[in-house]
């Protein structure tokens, strides 16, 4: 039997990995983007597993929405990391410090 | 007369001002003749106060101006005190100072800075007559520090002489010192009476003898005495007593017309005047008069015996200012201030006349002050020669000159002084008389008499100064013999003073021996019977026979006793203590605080610190900063985990 904790223990796991994805990373900003994804992937599955706990359809609007606005996101990363490319000619994260003091 | 006082004071001042700021408009000429002016109409004016005061027996005069200010009920006037004992100072002040006002004529001929100087003399006479002339403390106060300045300006006058700058800084300097404890005296006196009028001080003096203060905690001391000889610390440094002194000789760099003014005649008497003016205060004090006694006595012989290995003219005569000032201290000392006034007047007239005749050599000398490369004067500068011989009379107090009356009445009195220290202070001033009449006559027979010992081109331009030298010096030779006659009667052994000097009955000496006095005559035979005279009379036979009849002892004996020529020339070590323990640890000291606390602690932590830590701490938290996108998203995940374990475990 499949209960709600396998299904927040999944997605802590998810969130975990994600964020161990960005603090590690060092080498590629897609791989950034691509965690951040992973990320809310996470929450959408708390919400979904708690929508069906709760039996609240609530949640499962809002993954939509979350949904939405990750495409609308990742979209915007893409195209920024396509004009970063272009001015510095790398997407190396190592690099990119240019908000040290 | 209240005008006529205000005019007094005024006269010179505004003449002052007019040659000092319109120097250059009214000419050399004008300088010269509107300080003449200013100060003879002071003269004449203190003439009539004089008059007004002592033949006519007006009463004191004593009242404000102008009121300066009122500060917590305290009040600060500009007033006149005038008894006798101003009226006195008054006309020795101003008629000296007309006297080397013309003198100056001569000396400063062919000085640039000759309208300076006209107005630096009668600014000086005008803060000399506000010191003389003061009702209260504060303007006494004034007259004192502007006197002060004006000697500092004065000694200084030939300011691109390096020696004159050190010689005025350290006249500066030394009576900061004596001012210092002067301000502190006042300032006991304002806190023991609530007043700065000297009427009111005087008043309240037999309340305040009997309180007392603790100057460092457990020693109660009579607030008299402590006020008294603070008040004396002043009279010290402007007096030049020992151990004060060393500025006097030095001051010689100033040119020779102030130095007959201002650091013979009158300034340097400030002190004895001060000391006398504050009588009914020093007479409650026993304490403080046997310390006045003490350093007047002690002073009186030891720059004596300065005075007899110096070979600069004026410097000699320097040496004798601050011995003679030394036997007007002591009489104080020994409550005969009606002699120490008395000798302080005669003195003015001789002294200044001795240093008048210095520079009067020194003119015919062409400026060479070195008495070894002088000698046989006497027929090149017949005037000079005379009035010098008459200035040397009175000084070594030869029997019928001024001189003698003055120095012989004060001996006395401070031989019938039953105060402790008097007799040492006897034995000082007898010694003294010896030493006197030694360095005297020494100057004066190696100046006028001997070998002509100058070279050839300065011999052949030996000639009598001019009539503006030589007529001043006459006119203070005729004071220096014969005013000792009519005034000693009613100065020293009458009641001149009447209420202007108080001496309590059980310390009038004067009022002792005014019971034998049975006028100047039988006072100069009476002379006689005391060593005095014999004294001044040896010590004039010793000068005629080293350094004049056989001038080879003078060397045998300064080979034989190189120790004490050493200590002598080095003036007692006091310069040289001065200069490496004084001079040299205020500024060891001023290195220490600059260095620890300028340096350390202002520069070093408090400016230079605070900017390092706030310069440390941004090194430090620059760190944080890395720019890297993944550092602060770590910090944001770990500041939520700690912001939500917070919240959770506390609530």
């Amino acid at each position: 039997m499949v209960t709600l904790s396998h299904y927040l223990t999944l997605s802590a796991l998810l969130f975990a990995i994600s964020v161990a994805g960005i603090f590690l990373n060092r080498k590629n900003v897609i791989v950034l983007l691509m965690c951040v994804e992973l990320l809310l992937l996470a929450v959408n599955f708390n919400f979904i597993a708690f929508s069906r706990y709760l039996d609240d359809p609530a949640g499962q609007v809002f993954v939509f929405f979350i949904l939405t606005v990750a495409a609308a996101e990742s979209a915007i990363g893409l195209a920024i990391l396509v004009v970063l490319f272009r001015s510095r000619r790398s997407i190396n994260v190592q690099e990119l410090d240019v908000l040290k003091g | 007369m209240e005008r006529m006082y205000l005019a007094i004071v005024l006269c010179p001042l505004i003449a002052a001002l007019v040659a000092g700021l319109f120097g250059r408009q009214i000419g050399r000429s004008g300088a010269h003749t509107i300080t003449i002016l200013g100060v003879g109409a002071s003269f004449m004016m203190s003439l009539l106060v004089l008059k007004d005061q002592w033949l006519d027996g007006a009463a004191a005069f004593n009242g404000a101006v102008y009121t300066w200010a009122v500060v917590d009920g305290i009040t600060m006037d500009v007033g006149f005190l005038v008894d006798r004992l101003t009226a006195l100072m008054m006309v020795v002040v101003t008629s000296v100072s007309l006297m080397v006002h013309v003198y100056t004529i001569g000396y400063m001929h062919d000085d640039p800075g000759y309208q300076r100087f006209f107005s630096y003399i009668s600014l000086f006479t005008f803060a000399m007559l506000m010191l003389v002339m003061a009702n209260n403390f504060l303007q006494l106060f004034f007259g004192w520090e502007a006197v002060g300045l004006v000697s500092y300006l004065l000694i200084g006058f030939w300011y691109t002489r390096p020696t004159a700058i050190f010689a005025n800084m350290k006249a500066f300097l030394v009576n900061r010192v004596g001012d210092f404890g002067f301000i502190l005296g006042i300032a006991l006196i304002l806190m023991a009476t609530g007043s700065l009028d000297y009427a009111t001080v005087f008043a309240k003096a037999p309340e305040v003898t009997n309180q007392t203060i603790e100057v460092w905690s457990g020693t109660p001391w009579s607030v008299m005495t402590v006020a008294c000889i603070l008040l004396f610390v002043g009279a010290m440094g402007k007096s030049a007593q020992m151990p004060l002194h060393v500025w006097l000789p030095d001051s010689m760099e100033g040119p020779t017309p102030i130095s007959a003014l201002i650091h013979a005649a009158t300034m340097v008497t400030a002190g004895v005047f001060m000391v006398a003016r504050m009588s009914p205060l020093f007479e409650y004090s026993e304490t403080a008069l046997s310390v006045v006694l003490v350093i007047g006595a002690t002073t009186a012989l030891f720059t004596g015996f300065l005075g007899v290995v110096q070979n600069d003219i004026k410097r000699v005569v320097a040496y004798s200012t601050l011995s003679q000032l030394g036997y007007m201290t002591a009489a104080l000392g020994a409550s005969a201030y009606a002699a120490g006034v008395f000798h302080l007047m005669t003195h003015a007239f001789f002294k200044a006349l001795l240093f008048l005749a210095a520079g009067s050599v020194i003119i015919a000398m062409h400026h060479e002050q070195d008495i070894r490369k002088m000698g046989g004067l006497r027929k090149y500068l017949p005037v000079t020669w005379l009035t010098s011989l008459v200035g040397t009379l009175s000084l070594i107090g030869f029997p019928g000159f001024s001189g003698f009356f003055s120095k012989d009445a004060l001996i006395e009195a401070v031989g019938h002084a039953g105060r402790a220290g008097a007799t040492y202070a006897w034995w000082c001033l007898l010694i003294g008389v010896f030493v006197t009449a030694l360095y005297s006559f020494r100057m004066y027979f190696l100046v006028f008499h001997g070998q002509e010992r100058m070279d050839a081109e300065t011999k052949a331009h030996l000639h009598e100064s001019p009539w503006v030298v030589t007529v001043p010096l006459v006119l203070l030779a005729i004071p220096s013999v014969i005013i000792g006659w009519p005034t000693i009667q009613p100065v020293v052994f009458g009641d001149y003073f009447g209420s202007a000097i108080v001496v309590q009955e059980a310390n009038d000496v004067l009022g002792e021996l005014a019971g034998e006095f049975h006028g100047p005559w039988a006072y100069i035979l009476h002379a006689f019977s005391a060593p005095v005279p014999y004294l001044a009379l040896a010590g004039a036979l010793t000068a005629w026979y080293v350094y004049l009849r056989n001038p080879g002892v003078a060397e045998a004996i300064r080979q034989r006793v190189q120790w004490l020529y050493a200590l002598l020339m080095n003036k007692y070590y006091f310069d040289d203590f001065n200069q490496k323990v004084l001079a040299r640890g205020s500024v060891g000291i001023g290195n220490v605080f600059w260095r620890v606390g300028d340096v350390l602690i202002i520069d070093g932590g408090l400016v230079n610190g605070s900017a390092r830590v706030v310069s440390w701490a941004s090194q430090v938290t620059r760190q944080l900063q890395s720019g890297y996108l993944y550092h602060y998203a770590f910090a944001m995940v770990i500041g939520l985990a700690v912001l939500v374990g917070w919240l959770l475990m506390g609530a």
